[in-house]
């Protein structure tokens, strides 16, 4: 079985190196002198825009006196795939519930979203936030009082006009 | 008050036929030129590699360095962040050789400064100070046998590695070197010709008279050029790195100053190609459209005017490199060897022939010298010019791999393949 050469006749104006080099040549000057064609975000100084729905680290919104809106449903904790929130839940005198011990191991997480989604009390959020860094593995589990303290903006689950997604 | 006085006897203007400077003066001089070309050459080098991330960037719609001191600083952070590395010796490396081939790649580039005239004549007090810094009667046989004398640093950084792509970096920058260094010398013949000698400060003359050569040996120029790209391994014809094909080619087990090395010796060599390109196609310090500056009186005012105008026709073929080198992607190895030999070469041949007829008809019709002598060199050219577009624009010589062939070459790649099938079914 012989192996056949194909030959494929092409006009010239495809397979001329100069007028190709040429042409090459006058684009890369053109985007040379296209100061206003920039593409690079100057990081620290310049953020491109993240989206509404940004999963990031959590965020803990609290009630007016303060207080984290938790009530120790343990929602979360059993819905999270990740397994990565720890929950110990304790009642003050009046019978109301609240988180003793509420940790996220943020190395675990994997931002699904799921504990906003469940949390009955719209308490815990993934935050529209991707500046983390730490000195350690421990910085990144976060305790109760870390994500309080915690004050970039959440995510929207979603679109407030479109709840049901349609 | 003293140097206020010295600067006002530097800048009168002088005697055209002042006498040049000699005895402890002309060493004097001789040293400071050494020690002023130098250190320009070196800064600038470094600012090179600024440029080259600039155009680089903008070319790409990015900012390029711009932290570092608003990156101007950059070249300094680059250079001190290369003297912190650490110097690598590989296993298996041919130790005096591996530390001699950064230096002997750096070093021609740099020696064939010495003969480059970068300014007109300089008067002063003490006489006539030439602005090269030694102005040698053979300079253009010297800049020939020092330059490629650059291919044994690269080719002996890829042998002594002991590493298979820097020894097959090594091996393609022989055959490319080699290869291009033979139309290069072939492009340059009719400008001495021309010239009528080899010193580099007759070359500009006769510029400065006789049109520049660019008009008068247009053809040439572009065949320099092109082997000046190939010279100093610059894209398209950066086989020796081809960094997709070989890593980083003859230097990639080199590390830290050694490698920086290998990295100035390659600006440098495009320092001295553009400045070459500028010498001997461009009039070199000739400024254009003037006729004063070749005859003088000569003044230092005149003598900055013209570095100022030769440093910038050197930057203009600097810009040109980095524009090709982020413009045009790498040429196969096979399109190089044929581009060279198969056209260069004789293109540059057939040139020297052609030159060499239409001076021989000049002489013999009698036409003075001067702007006719250009104006037919230069329509000459033009004709030449577009038969080798139309030449080229066939895409044979130089074609991509769905590009037309030679229907010979077809037969005989049809040849090749019907003969192994059938040894191959005689083998079965």
């Amino acid at each position: 079985m012989a192996i056949s050469v194909k030959v494929v006749e092409r006009p010239i104006e495809d397979v001329s190196y100069i007028r190709a080099a040429l042409k090459g040549m006058a684009l890369t000057v053109k985007h040379l002198f296209d100061v206003n064609g920039r593409v690079t975000v100057q990081y620290p100084e310049e953020k491109s825009p993240i989206s509404p729905r940004w999963r990031g680290t959590h965020r803990m919104l609290t009630t007016e006196t303060g207080k984290a809106r938790c009530v120790a449903c343990g929602l979360c904790p059993t819905v999270c795939p990740a397994n990565c929130i720890k929950l110990v839940p304790g009642e003050d005198e009046e019978g109301n519930r609240y988180p003793l011990v509420f940790e996220i191991d943020e190395f675990r997480c994997i931002f699904c979203g799921y504990c906003q989604e469940v949390c009955p009390e719209e308490a815990i959020h993934v935050g529209r936030h991707y500046e983390n860094s730490e000195y350690s593995r421990d910085g990144f589990v976060y305790d109760l009082q870390r994500l309080m303290d915690q004050t970039h903006p959440v995510c929207e689950m979603w679109d407030p006009e479109d709840p049901k997604g349609e | 008050m003293i140097v206020t006085h010295g600067i006002s006897a530097l800048l009168q203007a002088a005697d055209p036929n002042l006498p040049p400077v000699s005895g402890m003066a002309f060493f004097l001089f001789t040293a400071v030129k050494m020690i002023i070309i130098f250190t320009v050459y070196m800064v600038g080098v470094a600012l090179l590699t600024l440029a080259e991330r600039k155009i680089s960037a903008w070319i790409q719609d990015r900012h390029g360095p711009n932290r570092v001191g608003k990156g101007w600083l950059q070249p300094a952070a680059d250079g001190l962040k290369n003297f912190m590395k650490e110097e690598t010796m590989p296993a298996g490396v041919n130790k005096p050789l591996f530390v001699l081939a950064p230096i002997l790649s750096f070093i021609p580039a740099l020696t064939a400064w010495c003969v480059i005239p970068f300014g007109a004549p300089m008067p002063t007090r003490w006489g006539r100070i030439d602005l090269v810094v030694a102005d040698l009667p053979v300079g253009f046989l010297f800049i020939l046998a020092i330059t490629s004398l650059g291919v044994y640093g690269i080719v002996l950084a890829g042998w002594s590695s002991n590493n298979k792509y820097a020894l097959l970096g090594g091996l393609r920058s022989s055959a490319q070197m080699v290869s291009y260094e033979i139309s290069m010398g072939m492009s340059t013949i009719p400008i001495l010709l021309l010239a009528g000698n080899v010193s580099l400060n007759s070359i500009i003359n006769q510029q400065a008279w006789g049109g520049w050569n660019v008009i008068n040996l247009t053809v040439a120029f572009f065949i320099f050029m092109v082997a000046a790209f190939a010279e100093t391994n610059r894209l398209p014809f950066d086989l020796p790195e081809a960094e997709s094909e070989l890593i980083a080619g003859y230097h990639t087990e080199y590390s830290a100053m050694k490698f920086s090395l290998f990295f100035i010796a390659e600006y440098a060599g495009m320092v001295t190609a553009s400045a070459l390109m500028a010498t001997l196609f461009f009039g070199g310090w000739d400024v254009p459209f003037t006729a004063h500056d070749n005859i003088g009186p000569y003044s230092v005012w005149l003598s900055l005017l013209s570095i100022g105008i030769f440093l910038a026709k050197i930057l203009f073929f600097l810009f040109l490199f980095m524009w090709v080198r982020w413009t045009l992607p790498r040429f196969r190895y096979d399109q190089l060897m044929s581009l060279g030999w198969k056209f260069m070469l004789p293109l540059a041949l057939a040139y020297i022939v052609l030159i060499a007829a239409v001076m021989l008809g000049l002489s013999a019709s009698g036409i003075p010298e001067g702007a006719l002598h250009t104006a037919i060199y230069g329509s000459v050219n033009i004709v030449v010019v577009i038969v080798l577009f139309a030449i080229l624009d066939r895409g044979r010589i130089i074609s991509p791999a769905y590009g037309r062939m030679n229907p010979r070459e077809v037969e005989r790649m049809r040849e090749v393949t019907r003969r192994a099938t059938m040894a191959a079914e005689a083998g079965r």
